[in-house]
């Protein structure tokens, strides 16, 4: 895979938001480092988690950091290689922004042959100001074998 | 028992979900699947399960508190992901591990078409601002 192009969030995020679940949250792309990726979850009417609030419902902010961090495993190991997330783990310390976008950022701090560690925050514009805090461990699904089945 | 847990979020309600039945004081629900719960190909994004355990887990918390104007707001929540989500409905059922005055600890189980084989579980822990 080394003579390949490595792999590049920015091409990477309008093709999976094409499509189902990233695509209904309609997920942009905004920036990544060495080992990182930043996720815009854009606000939304229909995703609020009350009818009487305009505050981003946390469901939302969950999938925003799951593919931050699928995105960051990526950009660290440089292909695309399939991982399923084993748990995640969210921390919300204070609520969203009423209409405010969330972004979240995915660090992957340690990849071995089998297993990603991934931490990250979600922020509604600073990022010294973050409204959750997360940390998730991902297990490679074995190339070339199909995903492996429920039973 | 007040069935206010059929009132889902608007989120909830963009991706679906619907209270389906009810096991005594317990609200079922279900997500019958469509595009839009869509993962990598031929399964299910491990964020709509999590959306769904939590509208589950905030349904069983809403159906026990007699005060109904309450808000309830996450502190946090841990996902297990135990198996891939196939193309197909699924379900999630809440437990209160512990209602409290001001906190409730939740665990929630998500499956599809065997509820002895959960999809994804969650434990959460919710904040509740009562009126009174």
């Amino acid at each position: 895979m080394a003579d390949q192009t490595p792999f590049d969030p920015e091409q990477f995020v309008p093709l999976m938001a094409s499509a189902g679940h990233p695509g209904f949250l309609g997920l942009t792309y905004c920036d990544k480092g060495e080992n990182w990726v930043e996720l815009e979850l854009p606000w939304r009417a229909d995703l609020l988690g009350e009818d009487d609030s305009e505050i981003l419902a946390s469901g939302p902010i969950i999938s925003l950091l799951d593919m931050a961090s699928g995105l960051a495993i990526w950009t660290t190991r440089k292909h695309f290689t399939p991982f399923a997330t084993l748990d995640l783990r969210v921390d919300y310390i204070r609520p969203a922004k009423a209409k405010a976008s969330v972004i979240g950022r995915a660090d992957c701090y340690r990849l071995t042959k089998s297993a990603a560690f991934v931490r990250g925050l979600a922020h509604d514009g600073d990022p010294d100001d973050p409204l959750a805090h997360f940390a998730a461990v991902f297990m490679s699904i074995s190339p070339g074998k199909a995903p492996p089945k429920r039973r | 028992m007040s069935k206010a847990a059929d009132a889902l979020t608007p989120y909830a309600r963009a991706l679906g979900m619907t209270v389906s039945e009810w096991e005594g004081d317990v609200p079922i629900l279900t997500a019958e699947y469509t595009k839009n719960l869509a993962g990598r190909p031929g399964a299910l994004h491990g964020g709509a399960i999590s959306g769904l355990l939590e509208t589950a887990g905030y349904a069983v918390l809403r159906a026990a508190l007699d005060d109904q104007k309450a808000r309830l707001k996450p502190i946090n929540v841990t996902v297990q992901f135990l198996r891939a989500g196939s193309l197909e409905t699924s379900f999630a059922k809440g437990r209160i591990v512990k209602l409290g005055r001001r906190t409730a600890n939740i665990s929630v189980e998500a499956w599809q078409d065997n509820a002895a084989k959960p999809i994804a579980s969650a434990i959460m822990n919710v904040k509740i601002e009562r009126e009174g």
